[in-house]
């Protein structure tokens, strides 16, 4: 009694540009990344948080962006779908696409990036409302035609393993679920509205080791059918559900000031075996964050 | 740099004997401290109490369906038949339209000013400023504007929607502050999560920040409007007529007020007069109190845990 959920509801995205790009630094993997990140920067004021990040987003597989605090990784993980834009002052140099779309050119709208790329965030957020509201805000809100809300509904939860648990209870608040369960609501309702990105930032962090591990074993799933990039302090759990790594640092610079850093990008496997970069192997082995 | 030494005299006593727990040491400091907050509430609380017994058992034989049945009069022989209707009708005219100017005015501004605007223009930084210190005018100087501007120049002369007017200008800043007080206490999370799934800054207004701020903005606004009851100040200079025998009809008709009413009648001199005076405040008491109780209502019944 699998409800039958129109997949073909994604966002329909020009792909103009995709595959004309064949220069610039291209990792031994095949395919294009479906982002792609060159140069950016991210400015808070006139502080500049992250310098130069330059990595690509493989089509449904996990990315991991790992690092010690302060090393820019959450503002480059808003910076791929403009939440950035939220924070008073916030600026992007250099270029972030979206199948060859430069997501910061002057006619893209952000919420039309949002509805494709999704955010899960570090503490679980639910709204104020049902469950069942939860899941169906981001339907409703961005008029997704949908022929029963029920069974989008029902399918969201069960994609994020959350319907065994809730399918008595969607009448009551989202709040009054524990946080292992809140997360996995807000990753319902994040994929409820069908987008191609999820972002997470740090989805496990507020939570415990069992909570942890559901939410890790959903990420495995959801990335049959999702591209996933995921913020993380814990770099187990990068190297147990990522198939990319990126590892970020802070640099202290001249005028004492502290600037986070892309210092490696490879696959998880080389990355935590055989980095390259000498820090990223004092990080990895514990002499270092 | 040598080891800081922590010598066991330091320490709590936790010597064999035990006795150190449960030896309780008076603390002076502690008790004067709390006599003197108490002191200070018995104050505040005793001077309400005493004004409620001074009013109750003065207007005691006006407490009765005479008091918003009958009009007020002019003539100390008529007194046994005189009420305050006219100004029991002239305040609920008044409080009516003062909710409907003010509210919508007072809300979307709030909304703006908190949702909207970027503050870090200086403009809207001076905006914000100013309604801090609009709160802070008097009100009489409220009534003088009114009387120049809204009464004179406007013409709309010595009438209900004048002074409905003139006291929601009054209260405005009033409302205004408490409903940003109320968006802001909503969650900057609850705001990313909406516009993570694609929504628009209006919908994400509209559907998640004022529905969590309404208990907050209903509080904050039931509580600007009994402020704006017990004004007499602005109304005095706006023309409020202090004994008619007629209810308001309309708009444009002459009024008057129950705190209007209540100092005329304080102000002569036969004891008749001031015992209608006392009924009339508690009545006006009733139904601030009434307003009061609404708000802690609506506060407790809405209000949403995070």
């Amino acid at each position: 009694m699998n409800p039958t959920t129109d997949t073909t509801n994604r966002p329909s995205v020009s792909v103009a540009g995709v595959g004309a790009q064949s220069t610039g630094a291209r990792t031994s993997e095949a395919a294009d990344p479906v982002m792609k990140l060159s140069g950016v920067s991210v400015f808070y004021g006139a502080y500049e948080a992250v310098r130069d990040t330059s990595m690509p987003i493989q089509e449904k597989q996990i990315t991991a962006m790992i690092g010690p605090s302060g090393c820019g990784k959450s503002t480059i993980l808003r910076s791929l779908n403009r939440m950035n834009d939220l924070i008073p002052g916030a600026r992007v140099s250099g270029s972030v696409t979206y199948h060859g779309q430069d997501l910061y050119a002057k006619d893209v709208d952000p919420i039309e990036v949002r509805r494709r790329i999704g955010m899960v965030f570090q503490k679980p957020n639910p709204f104020p409302k049902s469950i069942y509201d939860n899941v169906a805000y981001g339907p409703r809100v961005t008029g997704m035609q949908v022929s029963s809300m029920d069974d989008l509904v029902e399918k969201a939860l069960r994609d994020a393993a959350l319907w065994d648990e809730v399918k008595d209870k969607l009448k009551t608040s989202g709040l009054a679920l524990s946080g292992g369960q809140q997360q996995r609501l807000c990753i319902a309702r994040t994929i409820a509205v069908r987008p191609e990105i999820i972002l997470m930032d740090e989805p496990c962090s507020a939570l415990d080791p069992i909570a942890t591990a559901k939410i890790e074993d959903l990420m495995s799933e959801l990335a049959n059918d999702y591209t996933i990039v995921i913020v993380t302090h814990n770099m187990q759990q990068a190297a147990r559900v990522s198939h990319y790594t990126a590892f970020f640092t802070a640099e202290v610079d001249e005028q004492q000031e502290r600037h986070g850093r892309l210092v490696e990008f490879s696959q998880t496997g080389k990355l935590f075996t055989n980095p390259v970069d000498k820090r990223t192997e004092d990080y990895i082995t514990g002499r270092f964050g | 740099m040598s080891t800081p030494t922590i010598t066991t005299d330091t320490r709590p006593d936790s010597s064999a004997s035990g006795n150190a727990l449960t030896q309780r040491r008076s603390r002076p400091g502690e008790v004067a401290f709390r006599m003197a907050m108490q002191a200070c509430l018995l104050i505040a609380f005793g001077v309400l109490a005493a004004l409620l017994t001074w009013v109750l058992v003065k207007g005691w034989n006006r407490l009765d369906s005479r008091l918003w049945t009958e009009m007020p009069t002019g003539l100390a022989s008529r007194l046994d038949t005189a009420g305050v209707q006219s100004a029991l009708v002239g305040t609920l005219w008044i409080i009516s339209l003062v909710a409907l100017i003010c509210l919508p005015i007072g809300i979307l501004s709030a909304i703006y000013l908190e949702e909207y605007a970027d503050n870090t223009r200086w403009y809207n930084r001076l905006l914000e400023l100013n309604i801090q210190n609009l709160a802070g005018v008097p009100s009489i100087i409220f009534g003088i504007l009114g009387l120049g501007i809204i009464a004179r120049a406007l013409g709309l002369g010595f009438t209900v929607i004048t002074a409905a007017i003139v006291l929601s200008l009054l209260v405005l800043p009033v409302v205004i502050i408490a409903t940003r007080e109320a968006i802001r206490a909503v969650p900057q999370s609850i705001r990313h999560a909406s516009y993570a799934l694609g929504a628009t800054k209006w919908q994400t207004v509209s559907r998640q920040v004022l529905p969590s701020a309404v208990p907050g903005i209903a509080t904050g606004s039931i509580l600007a409007l009994s402020r704006a009851i017990g004004e007499a100040a602005p109304l005095i200079v706006l023309g409020a007529v202090t004994f008619i025998t007629f209810n308001p009809d309309g708009l444009d008709s002459g009024y008057t007020a129950l705190p209007i009413q209540i100092y005329t009648f304080i102000t002569r001199s036969q004891s008749e007069y001031t015992e209608l005076a006392a009924g009339a405040i508690v009545l006006l008491l009733a139904i601030v109190l009434a307003m009061n109780s609404i708000a802690i209502f609506v506060r407790n019944r809405f209000e949403k845990r995070w």
